[in-house]
């Protein structure tokens, strides 16, 4: 289990580390800045963080002190002259998440952004730029698009544990894609998945996975909380099973964390879709399936059951070990130490949290 | 030769950042010579296509650029350029 959280919020990035038995604040960084995802690689010790300035644009930060000093590096951009839509230059509105590479690629990052960018590095982030073959891709133009913010986000990549050429992203909305030739080529991967918001449900692109992890241990195995359900493939994207619960409450959400060894384990935490987004009947539950999402259970252990407003965003769930976090826009962050049996709050009256990692 | 003032916000990331005058015909044109000054801090300003950021204004001489786009309001004439942050936030 990891002692040290890194909370990306709409006032900075706030980090707080277990010292005994309670959670302690150890740092602010960035202040008053939106943080929209931080995270360490571990690769490198290395800290990151995404910014999203009101004012004077996205920027990229990085750490090689634990977040004692920090550096601004440049952020991704799009090539000169690109256009999102014919006559609307292609410029960088979010940075919405930065992930390591393979093991054998020590200097490899990627980066999601909105408009529907993925960005690759392989200086160790003093440089990036876009992956085109993805930009260029057929279904762009017609299938992806904005929701909840303006254009469309890539928000989720998965790069295989196995094999470093093979990666799966999502957009939302745009659905899920996979190349298995390190970015020659991709292919869109939404079979059985639902796009509900759509007059045909079953489009081959036009999916909105909120967020899409694998299983560590068995990485054929990918879960996505969508905006119209959950969702798992046990083939690495070719195919996807609807394990939403029939009359919720798992069924609209942003995030989902996936068991370190156990394929079958996942949690997500649910909210009352879509045009509300809020907790569920004004309390607030985390639920996991240990059976692949045959079943769900829902646990309320140590959370709020009344008068709750608490909504997780897609980056906000995290695990390691035995250990979940998990922070709120109502800026309180809660964590388990058994699995999501039970829960504590660990801090109350932060800012709106975009991201919770362990670091 | 016009005198470039600023918000001083943007001090918080270009601490020498002051008041100077700076050569040029344009916008577009001063706002090179503050990045070559200042390497970094057109980023802060116009995003990667060259375009005004949403949320900053740039006034010359008390008016509001018209061409936000590619920058391309005369300053030659001007006596001075603000660059300020629009008013939005939370």
């Amino acid at each position: 289990m990891s002692d040290r959280l890194l909370l990306g919020t709409n006032k900075g990035l706030l980090i707080l580390e277990k010292r005994g038995k309670t959670w302690e604040f150890v740092s602010e960084s960035h202040r008053a800045i939106p943080v929209s995802y931080a995270m360490r690689d571990p690769r490198h010790d290395t800290l990151w963080a995404c910014l999203d300035h009101g004012h004077w644009g996205t920027k990229l930060h990085r750490s090689h002190d634990s977040g004692a000093t920090w550096e601004e590096v440049p952020a991704p951009k799009y090539p000169e002259g690109l256009e999102r839509e014919p006559g609307h230059p292609a410029t960088v509105s979010y940075i919405w998440c930065i992930v390591p590479g393979g093991q054998d690629q020590p200097n490899r990052l990627y980066i999601g952004t909105e408009p529907g960018g993925l960005f690759q590095s392989d200086d160790n982030g003093d440089s990036f730029h876009l992956v085109e073959t993805l930009w260029n891709h057929p279904t762009r133009p017609t299938s992806w698009f904005g929701g909840g913010r303006d254009y469309a986000g890539l928000c989720s990549i998965v790069v295989d544990p196995r094999d470093s050429r093979h990666v799966t992203i999502g957009i939302s909305v745009g659905g899920v894609y996979e190349t298995c030739d390190g970015g020659e080529t991709w292919q869109p991967r939404n079979k059985g998945t639902l796009a509900c918001y759509l007059p045909d449900p079953h489009v081959e692109s036009g999916q909105d996975p909120h967020y899409m992890t694998c299983s560590p241990s068995n990485p054929d195995v990918l879960w996505q909380q969508s905006h119209c359900g959950v969702f798992r493939s046990t083939d690495g994207g070719q195919n996807w099973q609807h394990i939403s619960q029939p009359g919720g409450p798992v069924y609209f959400g942003f995030t989902i964390a996936t068991d370190e060894h156990d394929e079958n384990t996942a949690w997500v935490v649910p909210a009352v879709a879509d045009e509300f987004r809020m907790a569920i009947n004004g309390s607030l539950m985390v639920c996991r399936t240990e059976d692949g999402g045959k079943t769900w259970q829902e646990l309320r252990s140590g959370l709020p059951q009344k008068n709750c407003y608490d909504l997780t965003y897609r980056h906000a769930l995290d695990i390691r070990g035995d250990r979940l976090a998990f922070g709120t826009t109502t800026g309180n962050v809660f964590v388990s130490d058994n699995r999501g049996d039970d829960w504590a709050c660990i801090g109350n009256y932060f800012p709106p949290i975009f991201s919770v990692r362990f670091a | 030769m016009p005198i470039i003032k600023f918000t001083h916000h943007l001090q918080r990331f270009f601490p020498t950042l002051a008041p100077q005058s700076i050569p040029g015909q344009t916008v577009a044109e001063i706002i090179q010579e503050l990045d070559r000054r200042y390497p970094g801090l057109a980023a802060y300003i116009v995003d990667e296509q060259g375009g005004l950021r949403k949320h900053v204004n740039i006034f010359v001489d008390g008016e509001l650029i018209q061409d936000r786009q590619s920058l391309q309001d005369a300053v030659s004439e001007a006596e001075v350029v603000y660059i300020f942050q629009a008013l939005s936030g939370g």
